[in-house]
């Protein structure tokens, strides 16, 4: 395992390291310690490589991820794990805002809670958030999953596409376009995976509703102006 | 015998012309707004205004064919430790592919490396057909980030992150749903044939101290080699310039509401934004009190044309422009030749502008994949570059009238202007007089 100091390595060396474990990783283990709030740390890595983060971080820790397992045991500032495009980000704390923002596959666990536009415009990520989230979360959301084992804010799923969102806790509000659904069998075995990924336990698929698009918004319809 | 007045001549009013008349027809009949291409088509105050004061007695010329008058650029030279370098002064706009045909964005690309200069991917993503035929690549990163991914992030030479856009400044776009094709819908992670809205803001930042954040993490993805652009709508061009300069970029992108845009509605384009002219002086300015003109590089666009307007541009401050509408033209937009079909369409060559129905007879801004087969990327690519060529000569033409041997060394003392508006946007005197309107007597 390697260590980085990051009170005593500059984040630009830290960063420049890790991609250069895509062209052939010999260093399979990180350990990153004295984040002290950095923005952008081990942001771009290509490589399937563990990393580990001790203490919190500032903005778009773990941004366009590839391959990489990134854990930040504290917790993330905004944009973590933005643009995701696989590997899995886990953050022991909580988020702050658009956690996940964009993201095209991957996993990105939470362990406590996510701030607003959790998920915000998602195009295949896996979001499991084991708190609450924010308002206007799923915001434009494409495709992938958010799971919320807590409560969800105000608007969720506004002018939501494809994404399926799954929560537990109560929803105060759902956002434009943004219906519940009912829970099919495929669901629940869809849930249930994400679930286990995501290392949760002992929390049963039944407790969950689902929500998604109404596809009412999908071709522009002067008639449905009132919902803007 | 009863007395007739005469006849008056049938008057229209001008406050209700008839374009006027036929829009509120079409919105009492639909019910939705106009929405179509391009940029602002009303008269606003435009280089044409600007004159050139030529060499003479107090200034000499340099000698057209003989002596040397430099075009290169170099954009991004404050933090990227790889600078683009151009040999021409005029670079090719963002353009979606969605917006555009693969064979039209193959074919910009094709043209801007024979000419020497750029090309910018769109809100669609990168396609091969773009970065295999472009040697200079820049790509956009924009609030809807469709297709956006590292590897395309570190295959560009340039990162442009677009924060608005002239022909609708604050707005988002809309792609309609005819023009969604598997290929188009798959790149933007969306189901095929429905309408995709593109953001008008960022998903993960607001405001200038997030942009400085958001482009700290973009230079740590890409090592700190790629110039970051940051493009704007020109509205508050004078804050804008100082906040992007203050967030970190390496370049400024500066757009005029005659810069087009491949769909929104009419009432925007036509209504928000500023022309060019009115944004390059105070954007220079911003740039000179922050002592960043020419570290920082400033790009225009909006209704460049020909070598004249490049030189006006670059005569006001800027380091080089780009174009959006007029490479479309080169590359077919618009032709004559297609007058049988565009009066089929309901309109008439010069004045299409439904780009975004996708029925364009030129092939260009469409996935129709028997409307695209009509360009012939190989041949549209040389007619672009054939026109960039000629307006770099007339660009070089002007410079050496004015005694300069590169591009660079215009400066607003070489103009005059025509009328108060424009000699008050640009800060140049009116012409035969030493004044310039708001800026005292002004002088040489």
């Amino acid at each position: 395992m390697r260590t980085v100091d990051l009170s005593k390595t500059s984040l630009r060396e830290l960063n420049h390291d890790l991609h250069r474990q895509s062209s052939g990783a010999n260093e399979m283990h990180w350990e990153v310690i004295n984040p002290m709030g950095l923005h952008a740390v081990a942001v771009g890595v290509d490589a399937p490589i563990q990393v580990d983060i001790r203490g919190s971080v500032g903005y778009y820790c773990a941004g366009m991820n590839k391959h990489a397992t990134i854990t930040v045991h504290g917790s993330a500032g905004p944009g973590v794990a933005e643009n995701m495009m696989s590997g899995k980000v886990h953050i022991t704390g909580d988020a702050s805002q658009y956690a996940g923002a964009t993201g095209r596959g991957g996993l990105l666990v939470i362990e406590g809670n996510a701030s607003s536009r959790c998920g915000v415009s998602m195009k295949g990520i896996d979001i499991v958030v084991k708190g609450n989230i924010g308002h206007m979360s799923a915001f434009m959301a494409q495709s992938g999953h958010l799971v919320v084992l807590g409560d969800a804010g105000d608007a969720l799923g506004d002018s939501i596409y494809e994404a399926k969102l799954f929560v537990r806790g109560s929803v105060k509000s759902l956002g434009t376009d943004c219906v519940e659904k009912e829970m099919r069998p495929e669901h629940h075995k869809e849930l249930s995976e994400l679930l286990a990924h995501a290392g949760v336990e002992d929390v049963k698929t039944t407790s969950f509703k689902r929500y998604g698009s109404a596809r009412k918004l999908y071709t522009f319809n002067v008639d449905n102006a009132d919902a803007y | 015998m009863s007395y007739q007045n005469p006849p008056t001549t049938p008057r229209k009013s001008a406050t209700f012309d008839d374009y006027t008349l036929s829009e509120i027809r079409r919105a009492a009949q639909t019910g939705i707004y106009d929405i179509r291409g391009g940029g602002a088509k009303r008269k606003v105050p435009h280089f044409d205004d600007l004159l050139f004061l030529g060499a003479s007695i107090s200034r000499y010329p340099l000698e057209g064919y003989r002596e040397k008058c430099s075009t290169a650029v170099t954009l991004g030279t404050r933090y990227a430790k790889k600078p683009i370098e151009l040999k021409i002064p005029i670079t090719i706009a963002g353009m979606s592919f969605g917006a555009l045909s693969a064979h039209a964005k193959e074919a910009l690309g094709r043209g801007a490396t024979m000419a020497g200069t750029s090309t910018t991917t769109g809100d669609g993503g990168m396609t091969p057909e773009e970065r295999g035929q472009s040697q200079t690549l820049v790509y956009q990163y924009l609030p809807s980030r469709y297709g956006m991914n590292p590897d395309d992030l570190r295959k560009a030479d340039a990162i442009e992150i677009v924060v608005g856009q002239g022909a609708k400044p604050g707005g988002g776009g809309m792609l309609l749903g005819q023009k969604i094709s598997d290929r188009v819908a798959d790149m933007r992670n969306l189901p095929k044939g429905i309408d995709q809205r593109s953001a008008c803001r960022h998903p993960d930042w607001t405001g200038p101290d997030d942009l400085e954040i958001k482009i700290q993490e973009l230079r740590e993805i890409t090592d700190w080699q790629k110039p970051i652009y940051v493009k704007i709508g020109g509205t508050r061009p004078y804050y804008d310039v100082a906040l992007a300069v203050k967030s970190g970029a390496d370049v400024v992108v500066l757009d005029g509401m005659q810069g087009g845009t491949a769909a929104t509605q009419e009432v925007f384009i036509e209504n928000v934004g500023l022309p060019i002219l009115a944004c390059i002086r105070p954007a220079v300015q911003a740039l000179q009190d922050l002592n960043m003109h020419r570290k920082v590089q400033l790009i225009v666009s909006g209704g460049i044309r020909n070598g004249a307007d490049v030189a006006k541009a670059l005569a006001l401050g800027a380091d080089a422009v780009s174009i959006g509408i007029a490479a479309l033209v080169a590359l077919g937009d618009n032709d004559p030749k297609h007058e049988a079909e565009y009066q089929a369409l309901g309109t008439t060559a010069g004045a299409y502008d439904d780009w975004h129905e996708g029925k364009d007879p030129a092939g260009i801004t469409t996935q129709d994949p028997e409307l695209m087969s009509r360009l012939d990327p190989v041949k549209a690519g040389r007619r672009l570059a054939n026109y960039l060529k000629v307006m770099t000569l007339e660009v070089q033409t002007i410079a050496r009238a004015c005694g300069h041997n590169h591009v660079h060394n215009f400066e607003p003392e070489d103009l005059c202007a025509l009328t108060l508006e424009v000699a008050a946007m640009a800060r140049v005197p009116l012409a035969g007089t030493s004044w310039i309107p708001g800026h005292g007597t002004g002088g040489f």
